[in-house]
């Protein structure tokens, strides 16, 4: 067997990650790329720049700014611990909040691009057939925009599988917890063992060409449709 | 005239700077993140001394044998243990021979919290923390260490459910300084200074629950023909560095 059972646990975790990641960027991330697609509001601007913070930040500030805001002395620490929740670094939890920050802009961008496309007619014209605004946003935005959907999803699952630099500031390596994939490679390395290095990288080589193929391959299809 | 000027100004200065790097060499030192305060301290004062400058590299032993192997440019490593300059000597990149122990070191438990420790492993035995720091000890002599004082204290089993790894020494200590770690195995040298603790509270680890770390420099094959390179390894071995090494709680 050519990767070992720590190997097989941490991609397993790898995909919880990055699985419970997407749902959560998708919640949070489609009534913000919504608000910022529709507003006139001068914030619209500072809060895009802000949202699309983590596209150019090195992982490791964003680590280094959790690690610290995270601990007993952070405000976040501070937070979790009076809500009797401790701190969260070295934890699942933590992984996920640090991943959702970390992967934000790759979920909200083709998500706000997709509302954007889709314009103002057919909310008037949904209006104008006493649809209310959530019905409206439902049955008719939804469906337009689900390649969108569509795309924030993969982008965001499979930035948040290629994530290191957070992993590795806040996670402390542990088995079936914090030991990720990628962090599983740069142990392997560390050590020597390329052969098991290569399983892995090689894996998510393929993966990622997957991933992409079957971003394009939607695209043309749409493509086709339309 | 006038365009004349600056154009011998320039000349001056072009034969000031070429004149200087014809005496001073630079050094590159790959260096076991341990010895990061002590070596940053040698090479201010060896670059006074000697008007070579050294440029260092940080980081976990393993780490930087990787590189090594893989033709990083460094012409000095300055190891956390005695076994990987040898494995380097014996692969032919480290030249026959160079290799010397410049520090044993030593292991502390530490904690960033002044009341914590109280100088015993009492802490340790009774387990009421979350998280315990150390390094890789795959990757990390000193995480190595570590386990192997767990183990010989018979706490390995127990504590390994609150074990948080760092990729180097560093991190380790890195966790453990920011709170988000309440103790952690550190190298002695980084949280000491001039002969005491310089913040927390500790327990310095007795020499008889490890193996001893014994610190080995080689000289790499990059470095054969750099007479900076060669300076720094005597240097090391003098009593100036001596006196620094030991300051920082190291055992020579």
């Amino acid at each position: 067997m050519p990767l070992t059972q720590a190997d097989l646990d941490a991609v397993l975790l790898t995909i919880e990650l990055a699985s419970l990641t997407t749902l959560l960027l998708l919640l949070i991330g489609t009534p913000i790329a919504w608000w910022l697609a529709r507003t006139g509001s001068w914030l619209k601007k500072p809060l895009g720049a802000i949202v699309a913070l983590p596209l150019v930040l090195p992982p490791t500030v964003i680590g280094f700014y959790l690690l610290v805001s995270m601990g007993p002395h952070g405000f976040i620490g501070q937070l979790t611990q009076s809500l009797g929740l401790g701190t969260l670094t070295f934890t699942f939890t933590g992984l996920v909040i640090g991943s959702v920050f970390y992967s934000l802009p790759f979920v909200v961008q083709p998500l706000q691009n997709a509302f954007e496309s889709i314009g103002r007619a057919p909310l008037e014209a949904a209006a104008t057939l006493r649809a209310n605004p959530w019905d409206a946003f439902f049955s008719v935005v939804l469906p337009l925009a689900k390649p969108g959907f569509m795309t924030a999803a993969i982008l965001g699952f499979a930035h948040t599988v290629g994530e290191f630099g957070v992993v590795l500031m806040i996670g402390g390596n542990i088995p079936g917890k914090t030991q990720v994939a990628s962090v599983q490679i740069y142990n392997h390395v560390e050590t020597l063992e390329y052969a098991q290095a290569h399983w892995l990288a090689g894996g998510m080589v393929v993966f990622s060409f997957l991933v992409l193929l079957a971003l394009y391959s939607g695209r043309r299809t749409r493509q086709a449709w339309q | 005239m006038t365009e004349r000027t600056p154009r011998t100004f320039l000349a001056l200065f072009a034969g000031l700077a070429f004149s200087a790097s014809a005496l001073a060499e630079e050094v590159q030192v790959a260096v076991a993140a341990n010895f990061t305060a002590p070596l940053q301290a040698i090479a201010r004062e060896f670059e006074k001394d000697t008007g070579h400058s050294v440029v260092a590299s940080f980081g976990a032993t393993g780490q930087l044998y990787a590189q090594i192997q893989h033709g990083a440019p460094f012409e000095l490593f300055l190891s956390a243990d005695d076994s990987t300059p040898a494995k380097l000597e014996s692969a032919g990149l480290g030249l026959a021979g160079s290799r010397f122990t410049y520090a044993i070191g030593s292991l502390v438990l530490w904690s960033a919290k002044a009341d914590y420790l109280d100088g015993s492993d009492a802490v340790l035995k009774q387990g009421q923390f979350k998280h315990l720091a150390i390094a890789n000890p795959k990757a990390a002599p000193y995480g190595l260490a570590a386990t192997q004082v767990l183990d010989k204290l018979g706490l390995r089993a127990v504590l390994q459910s609150k074990l948080v790894e760092g990729q180097s020494i560093t991190q380790a200590l890195q966790f453990v300084s920011t709170g988000n770690a309440e103790l952690g195995f550190v190298a002695l040298s980084q949280v000491y200074k001039d002969g005491q603790l310089s913040s927390g509270s500790a327990w310095i680890v007795p020499a008889e629950l490890y193996e001893p770390i014994r610190q080995d420099a080689v000289l790499l094959n990059k470095g054969e023909h750099n007479p900076a390179a060669s300076a720094l390894v005597e240097y090391l071995q003098g009593p100036r560095a001596a006196a620094i090494i030991k300051s920082y709680g190291y055992k020579l």
